[in-house]
């Protein structure tokens, strides 16, 4: 039988240490930079976010955002470069698409799509970044875990 | 040595939680079937053969050689079969969108039980029950006790409760198809054939279904998207390029392009694609990007002529569908989101 997800995913903390997951999928040219400039520049932000790097926020396929979800994760971030900068011309714009449509899917599933968040990040904007990381972490944890009774 | 004659290799059929059309796409390969009947020894076959339970539990574990099995696990009694006819075949096939992806009777996934029975004996428009009288899994009678299979909070694939050596989609699986599988099948088993890899997919192709549609594909740009009924489509060209949400780019090959050939919108009987695990999600992929717009407030106002994207996109795949596991996790948000909406 095939091993699901669900089997693979990390046993939920008890409750009351309860920390939220976020996963960033940041594109490689404006929003990864971003980030690694915030880095240099010692900003802090929220150690929820974990961040994976793809080459553009068009690379987002939506199945990785469910199957973000799906290995546990309690919101998803997309941090790509502003509309109009995108390095492969128009792959930004794809993934606004992509996410509004992802959002009604979401919403339809009984999923709040406020758990997915689409961000644009040049690369000189490492305190946008953070601000993003922040904003995000504070709004999963007044959602509150994605699990039942985790 | 035995003077016996060579036995027949022995074939079973059944239906779980299926709409029988499946059974129907059997009898679809004509006189054919009549080279079934001589190839196989028909051992179980509820739909045209007399044969009952108490007789395939009387077989030997693996006596039978190949059993077909269509329909999603919807109650316990479907589990039993599934577990008793995986037991005594040696080749259990997933037959048909149901025992594959969960199809129609999977769309059920979205609700619970408990909503499932009450739209069922309560509140539809056409149900008259002022006693509120449900089906109980055990009932006293003068006779005896009479007893139903429990019915579960969700509907499952064949493949989720027990192994199944291969999977031949469609809603229901194309004549030309089945006949492909059962040759197949007489030709692995008479002839000594290799067997398939065990978990492929028989009896489809591929690639997907825009790869066998006659229609002429443009560079895509959708503005508006319609309902089938609401336009005379052209029908020459790609009925995603004229706005009309079809399934092709995200569903296997294999049907023939059945229904874009007569101008319906494929709706994903056959499948995710190969090296996809998640249909609706590859739909959206393909869908949006060929929005013609930039805007978020005009991309909302064209993804709303999309009625029930959830629906639309996991018609035939609920049930393997990573949203909807999911949704089972998120009911801490399902309930948030009535609160706020009540």
């Amino acid at each position: 039988m095939v091993t699901t997800a669900e089997e693979r995913a990390p046993v939920p903390t008890s409750e009351g240490t309860w920390q939220p997951k976020i996963v960033a999928f940041l594109c490689n040219w404006c929003s990864y930079t971003g980030a690694d400039l915030a880095g240099i520049s010692r900003i802090q932000w929220d150690p929820s976010v974990a961040i994976v790097r793809v080459m553009c926020s068009g690379r987002m396929d939506p199945t990785f955002v469910v199957k973000a979800f799906e290995l546990g994760a309690d919101g998803v971030i997309i941090a790509g470069c502003h509309p109009g900068d995108c390095h492969y011309q128009e792959g930004n714009y794809k993934a606004l698409r992509r996410v509004h449509l992802l959002r009604r899917l979401l919403d339809g599933f009984g999923i709040d799509p406020k758990r997915l968040r689409l961000a644009w990040v040049s690369a000189s904007e490492g305190d946008r970044w953070a601000e993003t990381a922040d904003e995000m972490t504070r709004q999963i944890r007044a959602l509150g875990p994605m699990k039942v009774g985790s | 040595m035995t003077t016996l004659a060579k036995t027949k290799p022995k074939l079973a059929l059944y239906w779980a939680a299926s709409c029988g059309g499946c059974e129907i796409a059997v009898h679809d390969i004509k006189e054919k079937i009549l080279d079934v009947d001589a190839a196989f020894e028909i051992v179980f076959w509820p739909v045209a053969v007399d044969f009952k339970v108490k007789d395939v539990e009387a077989l030997e574990d693996g006596e039978i050689d190949l059993c077909l099995f269509n329909g999603a696990i919807r109650n316990s009694d479907n589990e039993y079969m599934a577990g008793l006819l995986r037991r005594k075949a040696k080749i259990l096939v997933a037959f048909g969108s149901c025992a594959c992806d969960g199809c129609i009777p999977a769309l059920s996934n979205t609700t619970s039980r408990a909503a499932t029975f009450d739209w069922v004996y309560r509140d539809s428009p056409s149900t008259v029950n002022p006693d509120d009288v449900r089906p109980q899994e055990e009932t006293e009678v003068p006779v005896g006790t009479l007893r139903l299979p429990t019915f579960w909070e969700r509907v499952c694939t064949l493949g989720q409760v027990v192994d199944v050596d291969y999977f031949v989609p469609g809603c229901p699986p194309q004549a030309h198809q089945i006949w492909a599988v059962l040759e197949a099948v007489i030709d692995i088993l008479e002839h000594g054939k290799p067997l398939p890899p065990r978990g492929s997919v028989l009896g489809a192709g591929d690639r997907t279904c825009c790869d066998e549609c006659p229609r002429t594909r443009e560079e895509k740009k959708i503005s508006r998207f319609v309902r089938p009924h609401e336009i005379i489509a052209d029908p020459t060209k790609c009925l995603l390029d004229q706005g009309i949400v079809c399934m092709g780019p995200a569903t296997r090959s294999g049907c023939g392009a059945l229904c874009v050939s007569v101008g319906m919108p494929c709706r994903g009987c056959y499948g995710p694609a190969p090296n996809s695990k998640d249909q609706g999600t590859k739909m959206i992929s393909a869908l949006a990007s060929v929005i013609d717009s930039n805007d978020p407030d005009e991309i909302d106002r064209i993804l709303g002529g999309i009625v029930d994207p959830v629906g639309t996109f996991y018609r035939f795949s609920m049930a393997s569908a990573t949203p909807a596991g999911l949704s089972r996790l998120a009911g801490r948000d399902r309930e948030a989101l009535q609160e706020r909406t009540s």
